[in-house]
């Protein structure tokens, strides 16, 4: 009688830590998550939009695989992201939360855009750019300083003290805007008659040097985090400051080089949008993606390499979605439901490969 | 049936946290009126075993009976329903309410909140087991020790009558220990049943009445107290013979080391916690530092290491073995001490959040204090890589690869890697806090054997414990600290653990020898 009273009273589920899991058994949890996502997919194409969800699949495969074109605008985006990610990744390890890449892409590329339309005719092509990498790179830094300074004298809050940041950023852009274009609410192209300050066009695409950096960047900053000193000194001091300084390491001094360093990447980052992309600069030209960096910095774990394919499964599903809701004239929601199903099944898939879920009076014969 | 004597009866239990059994099918049982010591090692599975008869668990296989009626408890409340009371380790008390408060917070659905009847109820149990507790008392104001009866009588009130007392004196003197079993054995008297979860093997034999013994998560058997001995629970607990003499050599031509005057040092929210204090540290002996945790030791340590911020006044002077002036370290960081050439190595209390970094393997942990060595901007990992091999193979560390995050070994390897790289630093002054807490007995032996070596080649070493046998057994020299003062310092050859017990807690007047 108590075997059966005490079964019946047991939690009906548990969780355990799974410990050991091999490589195999996480692609396959992978490869389940995915195909189970596209089965409920499925069902919400089917019964709430009425399309064949196979057509819709394919459509958003098109997103990114179509054409080359699709595929070089994939490569643009991704290596943006990526950028971003790349900018962030130190801060994050740190322990520092810079959520403000938003505002050091802002300011970077505003510093790249003001020396492109004041500068652009005088300076040689040469020295031009690189004063607009220069003047990009110490904008964003100061930005990334700013917080880190305060953080490291009064203890401030860091994410709030660079949330904040970004308000000032996108202030001081629309600020500029005004001034300079009075009331448009955008710059529109900037030296559309010269082109002075743009990327030179490489295989058809001015984005080629934006994709080059980003590759460079991507193998340096997974050096720099990975062999080098200060890479080291960035570990110790995010995973305990009171190891930090048992260990004899300046923690204000990192946490000051480090978002500088932060701030400096994001604000290449505006650099290479301004020049290589959108060749103007607007309160929306960072786009949201100083948080969904964050994202990508988090999920790889600060792997740059891993930051690219999370960059790419993020990209690809966007894409995906703006052209489902194109193609079909859906609402945008929709499409984003389609793709947002997709994603919490991946990341939900981490889940399963650090847990395992044991159901009431499994343990009997499990074990 | 002869097994209905008891009153809470563990059948078969199991229970595994992923792929660590914790316990594996073990059987015992507590009767009324009887003092049950549950002892082992640390992670031998003893709170884990409690923690199910006290509901914060379920166990994976296996029955509980309270009485003969087979149970199952899901919550500490289902617990306290059945009798069962545990206090464990930390208390879990609201600092802001007085004593009679924090025992109404424990009433259950049912009854009228009604503080009067609280702390009428309250005071007669205390009068009946003779507790000393001021019911009208904020628990901040409360002792570790009164916060403790303070706990008893909580699930005394709730009506237990089967008590677990998860290590209670690692946090008393022992005057206060004592006062603490007198009312254990009130209890008894009166019928209860009571467990106590210890590692301590003299306080075994003189509270309980059996005492069961846990050996990696399993049942080794269960001996009389009247019929045991210490070397015979030992061998039980650690399944071999151990030699239990700590080895004390007389210091060979102690010379002064450090020189420490009138360290005063605030907390960041302006407490004194370590008051005036000075003595000095020689070469070539084992300085004891006894105290009631949070007496100072740790500000203490770290000042000498530079990681501490000091009142003005303070000075501590270090005597090089050839230099002839001494060097003040007062106002140095770590690093600056480091690049003066001054060896000193510190083993921290807090092993995973200051000696070593937790997430990273032995490799990178053994470079945490030299990978700034040289100008190459790159990490050079061939001689961490080689040092962490020769600490692996020499202290017998435990782990699966050099590169496993050490934050997954277990304590007393991880103690290992710590006290290893210290070591090998060539340490002239060693620092070392609570070196031992959490270790099994052959790991503790082997640590106070290499602090004895380091004796040996003339090291100051600095021994911060808990543990007042071992002080006495293995110091020479023992630093009383009380309320951040000095409170005498004792030849460890002579003074006795009631000297020292008194010292630790009550200030004494008389200028110090």
């Amino acid at each position: 009688m108590s075997q059966t009273a005490a079964a019946a009273r047991e939690p009906l589920l548990r969780i355990a830590k799974r410990e050991g899991t091999t490589m195999p058994q996480k692609i396959a949890v992978r490869a389940i998550a995915i195909l189970l996502a596209l089965v409920v997919d499925a069902l919400f194409i089917f019964f709430v939009t009425g399309l064949n969800p196979l057509a819709v699949y394919g459509v958003m495969w098109g997103g990114t695989f179509a054409n080359m074109t699709r595929f070089s605008w994939m490569l643009r985006d991704l290596s943006t992201l990526l950028c971003v990610g790349i900018a962030l990744a130190p801060a994050f390890k740190m322990r520092f939360w810079n959520c403000g890449g938003e505002g050091q892409i802002l300011i970077g590329g505003l510093t790249a855009a003001l020396i492109m339309v004041y500068q652009g005719n005088n300076l040689p092509l040469p020295l031009l750019f690189a004063a607009m990498a220069l003047g990009s790179i110490a904008a964003g830094a100061l930005w990334g300083f700013i917080p880190a300074w305060f953080k490291s004298r009064w203890n401030t809050n860091e994410t709030l003290f660079t949330l904040m940041m970004n308000y000032v950023a996108t202030s001081i852009v629309a600020c500029m805007t005004n001034i300079m274009r009075g009331q448009a609410s955008s710059l529109g192209t900037l030296n559309k008659a010269t082109k002075a300050g743009w990327f030179p066009v490489i295989l058809g695409q001015r984005y080629t040097i934006n994709i080059i950096v980003v590759i460079v960047l991507t193998f340096v900053m997974y050096a720099y985090l990975r062999f080098s000193k200060q890479g080291y000194e960035i570990s110790v001091v995010g995973e305990s400051e009171n190891t930090a300084r048992y260990a004899g390491i300046n923690v204000r001094r990192v946490t000051v080089r480090t978002m500088l360093i932060s701030g400096a990447i994001c604000g290449l980052c505006g650099f290479l949008i301004v020049a290589g992309k959108d060749q103007t600069i607007s309160t929306a030209s960072a786009n949201g993606r100083g948080f969904t960096a964050i994202i990508v910095a988090w999920l790889a774990k600060f792997n740059t390499f891993y930051m690219a394919l999370i960059s790419f499964l993020l990209v690809f599903l966007e894409r995906g979605a703006s052209e489902i809701a194109s193609a079909y004239s859906l609402n945008e929601y929709a499409a984003d439901i389609i793709t947002g199903i997709i994603l919490f099944f991946i990341l939900g898939s981490e889940f399963f490969i650090n847990y395992r879920v044991i159901p009431r009076g499994a343990h009997k014969e499990g074990k | 049936m002869a097994q209905n004597e008891y009153a809470v009866r563990l059948e078969h239990v199991t229970k595994t946290f992923g792929p660590v059994v914790a316990n594996k099918d073990v059987s015992l049982g507590v009767r009324r009126g009887e003092i049950l010591a549950l002892l082992g090692e640390n992670g031998s599975g003893k709170t884990t075993l409690m923690n199910m008869i006290a509901g914060i668990y379920f166990p994976d296989e296996g029955e509980i009976y309270v009485g003969d009626k087979a149970v199952t408890i899901r919550s500490p409340r289902d617990a306290l329903d059945l009798g069962i009371g545990m206090i464990h380790q930390h208390f879990k008390l609201v600092d802001v309410f007085s004593a009679t408060e924090n025992i109404a917070l424990s009433m259950g659905g049912g009854e009228k909140f009604d503080l009067k009847k609280v702390h009428d109820k309250a005071r007669a149990i205390c009068e009946k087991y003779e507790f000393n507790l001021d019911l009208d008392q904020k628990v901040y104001e409360m002792s570790v020790s009164q916060k403790q009866t303070l706990e008893i009588v909580k699930v005394l009130y709730r009506g237990a009558d089967i008590l677990i007392l998860d290590e209670p004196t690692a946090v008393l003197t022992p005057q206060e220990t004592e006062k603490l079993f007198s009312v254990i054995r009130n209890m008894k008297a009166d019928g209860k049943a009571v467990i106590i979860i210890t590692h301590k093997l003299h306080e075994v034999l003189s509270i309980s009445d059996r005492v069961a013994i846990l050996r990696k998560g399993t049942y080794v058997g269960d001996i009389a107290t009247r019929d045991a001995d210490e070397a015979k629970l030992t061998e039980m607990m650690v399944g071999e013979k151990v030699e239990l003499n700590i080895d004390r050599p007389e210091p060979v031509d102690p010379v002064k080391r450090l020189d420490i005057q009138h360290l005063t040092v605030h907390s960041a929210e302006g407490i004194t916690v370590l008051d005036d204090a000075s003595f000095p540290v020689y070469g070539g002996e084992i300085l004891g530092i006894a105290g009631i945790s949070g007496n100072g030791q740790k500000e203490l340590l770290e000042a000498i290491a530079g990681l501490q911020p000091t009142e003005s006044g303070a000075s501590i002077e270090y005597y090089a073995p050839e230099a002839s002036a001494p060097v003040q370290l007062i106002g140095k960081s770590p690093k600056a001490i480091r690049e003066a050439g001054i060896h000193l190595s510190f083993v921290p209390e807090d092993r995973l959040g200051m000696g070593l970094v937790g997430s990273m393997g032995m490799t990178d942990n053994m470079m945490l204090k030299s990978y700034g060595k040289g100008h190459s901007p790159i990490v050079d990992r061939k001689a961490p890589h080689d040092l962490a091999e020769t600490i692996k193979k020499e202290l017998g560390v435990v782990t699966p690869d050099l590169n496993t995050p050490v934050s997954r070994l277990s304590g007393g390897n991880v103690q290992k890697v710590l006290v290893g790289r210290e070591l090998a630093a060539n340490p002239i002054v060693l620092m070392t806090a609570y070196a031992v807490r959490g270790l099994d007995i052959n790991t503790s032996y082997t640590i106070y054997h290499l602090l004895n070596e380091q004796k040996k080649r003339g090291v100051a070493v600095i021994y911060v414990g808990e543990d007042l046998d071992v002080l006495l057994e293995l110091c020479d020299r023992i630093v009383v600290l009380c309320g951040g003062k000095v409170n005498g310092i004792l030849d460890g050859r002579k003074t006795t653990k009631e000297e020292v017990g008194l010292r630790m807690t009550n200030l004494v007047k008389e200028e110090q020898a």
